[in-house]
């Protein structure tokens, strides 16, 4: 008894110094992470909260957000409106298709790219790798004024491209041979083709490198065992790489799903602004019915909390596989 | 055989990823009649700067210039990166030095607050500028881009950090240099080179950002690139020689800092997903 109360006097002496200090030092961490999270929460957080709180009123006019007008609280009216307007059904479902569509494509072309810049020769991979930087490089702005210029009505590359064709070929395929002064962004269907080759120009670069960097990291052992067994590419990559890189996969879809769900600047750039209503998606419905004359401030705060609400289901899955790998690693 | 498909797969790849950037700076670099030509050159037969002259002299509205956006820019840009900068150290620091009770639960909120559509928060942020009074000035802009570059920055820098061995710190601290010594004389200097990568991509957050510049600015002289160029160049297809020239001057930097940096961007984003 005696023993035990002079070990433990003992150890606590010893510790005594230790545990001062770590008491001290442990209020540290904490300041230095209090302006981050005071810009955090000011910044991220608490719009976060008053988007969901603006979409509870009725709200049309500059002077209310100044506070110089009474916000009257229509409850779930805004909502009611959205989800009952066959319009937004549409919104919905262009902004689905879209970013499925786009995930689809940029995985698949990201991943090929990948797969052939790990087999390349080396000079030959730098070249390809350096290109392919470029148009992750390019600014969304800057390169979507660009493939409007490539898809301009006169002057334009493709527009060109399609004159050149020979006019039988040309008015057999698409019932004309004369592309001048053709509206390539006119039909929405079109839009949306051009719009997702703009977009999978920007994002492909950035699953090809991931890819990259994963394949790097794997062991080849078992990709070339696979291959001396006679397994062909395609099997070698479905039984033996992509099982590996499953987690590298994973996030990158759930990374491509959110930035495909919310795409903005180059919707806004290829449009000429938010006129074309027949091409919305849902975060260009909100801004427009929040920012376009007659502002509606509520309305575009729930189109906005219904985006997050979907996007947050997916970030939800993609913290659970960060976590895990942070774990497993 | 196989070989030369390879190749030619990789050539194709090179000529889709970086044919628009090549067309925007050999399209600003023909005059007019080679741009509007039936048949389109691929290299400028006559190259001329007369776009870039154009752009830089000419006003775009009475009194203001290119010059003057373009200095708009830099100057939220480079706000945004030194106050993102700063903030992002400080938190970096704790969260690779320290072990504290809240630390699993920050980084996840670093996670989750980059997943925010940013999109959805212009309206919110829109009544928070009305009612700080900010509204229609560049401040406005650095407050919201400081918002938004901050948490990718810190889990960028933290790996930095977490980067420099612990020891030296420790024998800084032995030789009786006190914490904030050690911070600037040994943990900065080390730490600088990735603050220097993190703030660059601040620096682009800010720099290619048009939602948030189109709505919180009114005044025309206080446009920043990207809302003078959807604004002057975007709706106007006819000048497509001064917007490539425009585009050019304001894709170049981004271009030349993001190649500085790029590599730490993958693994920033995909950070834990690739063992090793």
């Amino acid at each position: 008894m005696t023993t035990l109360t002079k070990v433990t006097g003992e150890a606590a002496a010893r510790e005594h110094p230790a545990r001062r200090r770590r008491r001290k030092v442990d209020r540290l961490p904490y300041l230095l992470l209090l302006p981050c999270l005071a810009i955090i929460a000011v910044l991220l957080l608490w719009p976060l909260g008053q988007v969901v709180m603006m979409s509870f009123y009725k709200l049309d006019s500059v002077r209310q957000l100044r506070g110089d007008r009474e916000w009257p609280w229509v409850g779930l009216a805004n909502y009611a409106q959205i989800l009952g307007d066959p319009f937004f059904r549409t919104v919905l479902r262009n902004t689905v298709l879209f970013a499925f569509a786009n995930v689809a494509l940029t995985m698949v072309l990201g991943t090929l790219v990948g797969l052939l810049l790990n087999r390349l020769g080396k000079k030959m991979a730098t070249f390809v790798a350096s290109c392919v930087m470029l148009a992750w490089a390019t600014p969304a702005l800057t390169g979507t004024i660009v493939w409007k210029w490539i898809f301009d009505d006169t002057s334009g590359l493709v527009t060109w491209l399609f004159n050149k064709l020979p006019d039988g070929l040309s008015t057999t395929l698409f019932g004309r041979s004369d592309w001048t002064g053709y509206g390539w962004f006119n039909d929405p269907l079109l839009f949306f083709a051009i719009l997702t080759l703009v977009v999978v120009w920007h994002s492909f670069p950035f699953i090809a490198v991931s890819v990259l960097a994963g394949l790097k990291s794997v062991p080849t052992e078992l990709q070339e065992a696979a291959r001396v067994d006679g397994a062909g590419p395609w099997r070698v990559f479905w039984a033996v790489t992509f099982p590996m890189l499953r987690p590298v996969f994973g996030i990158l879809v759930v990374l491509s799903t959110i930035w495909d769900f919310k795409v903005f600047t180059q919707q806004f750039v290829l449009a000429g602004g938010t006129q074309d209503r027949s091409t919305f998606m849902l975060s260009i419905y909100s801004y427009a019915e929040a920012f376009s004359p007659p502002p509606k401030y509520g309305l575009g705060s729930a189109i906005a909390v219904i985006l997050t609400v979907i996007l947050l289901a997916v970030t939800a899955l993609y913290v659970r596989m960060v976590l895990k790998q942070e774990d497993e690693s | 055989m196989k070989k030369i498909a390879l190749n030619g797969a990789g050539l194709l790849v090179a000529l889709f990823a970086a044919f628009p950037v090549y067309w925007m700076i050999a399209t600003s670099l023909k005059p007019n009649r080679e741009i509007f030509s039936a048949t389109p050159r691929p290299v400028p037969a006559e190259p001329t700067l007369e776009h870039y002259r154009e752009i830089l002299t000419g006003n775009l509205i009475p009194g203001v210039t290119f010059l003057d956006f373009f200095l708009n820019s830099v100057l939220v840009a480079v706000a945004t990166v030194l106050l993102s900068g700063l903030v992002a150290l400080l938190a970096a620091t704790a969260v690779a030095r320290f072990r504290f009770t809240l630390r699993t639960s920050f980084l996840i909120l670093l996670l989750v607050v980059q997943m925010i559509p940013l999109e959805a928060l212009v309206i919110p942020l829109f009544l928070m500028i009305q009612r700080l009074g900010l509204y229609n000035t560049l401040p406005s802009l650095i407050l919201t881009y400081l918002g938004f570059s901050l948490p990718f920055a810190v889990w960028m820098l933290r790996g930095f950090v977490a980067a420099v061995p612990k020891e030296l710190e420790e024998a800084a601290a032995i030789d009786g240099a006190s914490r904030a010594q050690t911070f600037r004389k040994v943990l900065f200097p080390l730490v600088a080179p990735g603050l220097v990568a993190t703030s660059i991509f601040s620096f682009i957050t800010a720099w290619n950002e048009l939602i948030f510049a189109l709505t919180f600015i009114n005044d025309q002289q206080r446009y920043t690139l990207p809302v003078a160029m959807t604004f002057f160049f975007g709706r106007d297809d006819t000048a497509w020689g001064s917007v490539m020239a425009a585009s050019t001057l304001f894709t170049l930097p981004v271009i030349i800092f993001f190649l500085l940096v790029q590599r730490r961007m993958v693994s920033g984003l995909v950070a834990g997903a690739v063992k090793g």
